[in-house]
């Protein structure tokens, strides 16, 4: 279970090339999706057209459900591709996972906190981004006073808050299940090392459990993507809107 | 298990902090959002805009045109029902006409009628008198013709002279 990661040092940076393949390969995923439903867009909508205008209209409906579309509208675009990124980096954990060596290669890049450490805070920084954009900067200094005053250092620590809970909900979360995928995997082949008789009993009873798990994790994955963006344009609209 | 005790120690492998992955997952997700932005969800929101207002305008072409249709109808009612009258007046008409012409028909046909037999009857009484007065005549001549063959018949030399002496004398004596 404790494998480690393929970190090398550049420009006296630490890179972990497993995130960085993950990182790529996901956004890959996410930006052929994108084009290829969207390459032969037409007014009577077909097939997997269809399905992106089912996300763009579910990833409007968390919008409108958090800010008026006057202040919204131009979060879409960020909520849909956080949504898609978030929602395939789940599922690519999920299948299989890939050990070379001693470093987990093939896992879900939302598995690592720093992965989902950085969404959580390019997230809180945008939300700051607008706030300050859109409200101006007093009256978006204003807010942290507001109700009262003595509310200061409440309102310092929600924003830490907010950016920790936002990243490692999505990271506990992926991370667990893949824990467990990989526990049941071991289960499921360890015991042929002792001979075929024990082999096959932990293959069956791991089985089912891993059936049921990855069924879980793939709804996990898909709730865990819908709330992380649910939350982000929560905390913006938060940020955004003045009579907060 | 011990390493990885504490997660996040764990992921930052160890003594490591990963710093490059934070600035590559930073610059491959806007590089993401700038790219699908310009080749996926600009088109697709270009089209679901483009629909919205198709669907409005739709909208406001069918109920400008459903409009329109009732608006024809109730044209079209309020023609059938003039027309409807108009027939009716038509009809009337041609049936009042109709009789004003039969009325007059009969009217002349009886006034002829009467010349007809009044001139009938004028000739019948002209032929009349002409057959009488002709019947007249001849019934004259022909008395004369019969009084002439008695008189022819009778009288004898003897008579004759006597006759006519007795004219003669008859004559003389009124003189």
């Amino acid at each position: 279970m404790n494998h480690g990661a393929p970190i090398v040092e550049f420009l006296g940076l630490h890179f972990n090339l497993a995130n960085i393949m993950m990182i790529t390969i996901a956004s890959l995923i996410v930006f052929i999706l994108a084009v290829v439903s969207t390459r032969r867009i037409e007014m009577k909508p077909t097939g997997i057209q269809n399905f992106m205008e089912w996300v763009m209209d579910f990833v409007k409906g968390i919008i409108n459900s958090s800010m008026d579309w006057q202040t919204g509208g131009r979060f879409l675009v960020l909520g849909l591709t956080l949504i898609m990124y978030i929602f395939v980096s789940n599922m690519l954990g999920l299948p299989f996972s890939v050990i070379v060596g001693h470093d987990l290669w093939w896992k879900s890049p939302t598995a690592d906190p720093v992965i989902t450490m950085t969404l959580a805070v390019m997230v809180m920084g945008l939300s700051h981004y607008y706030g300050v954009k859109m409200l101006g900067a007093k009256a978006y200094g204003k807010t942290f006073f507001q109700p009262m005053s003595f509310m200061f250092p409440l309102k310092i620590i929600e924003e830490f808050a907010n950016t920790l809970t936002l990243g490692l909900r999505l990271y506990g979360n992926i991370y667990a299940g893949e824990i467990l995928l990989g526990l049941l995997a071991g289960l499921a082949t360890s015991g042929y090392a002792d001979g075929i008789g024990s082999g096959l009993i932990g293959t069956i009873s791991a089985a089912v459990p891993m059936l049921a798990w990855q069924g879980f994790s793939l709804f996990v994955g898909s709730i865990q993507a819908f709330i992380f963006v649910m939350l982000a344009m929560v905390f913006i609209s938060h940020k955004v809107s003045q009579d907060h | 298990m011990s390493t990885n005790v504490f997660i996040l120690g764990a992921a930052e492998g160890g003594l490591h902090f990963n710093g490059g992955d934070i600035i590559f997952q930073l610059v491959m997700f806007i590089i993401l959002l700038a790219l699908v932005k310009k080749y996926a969800w600009g088109p697709l929101m270009g089209i679901m805009k483009q629909r919205e207002e198709f669907v409005a305008n739709e909208i406001t072409a069918a109920e400008a045109s459903r409009a329109e249709a009732s608006k024809l109808l109730e044209e079209q009612r309020e023609l059938l029902k003039q027309s409807r009258v108009e027939a009716g007046q038509l009809i009337e008409n041609a049936k009042k006409q109709g009789e004003a012409q039969r009325e007059d028909i009969i009217t002349t046909a009886r006034a002829e009628a009467e010349r007809l037999k009044e001139s009938a009857r004028r000739e019948i009484v002209q032929e009349k008198e002409k057959a009488v007065s002709a019947l007249r005549e001849q019934v004259a001549s022909l008395s004369v013709l019969i009084a002439s063959k008695v008189i022819e018949k009778e009288l004898s030399e003897a008579d004759q002279e006597k006759l006519i002496k007795e004219y003669i004398q008859e004559a003389g004596e009124e003189r």
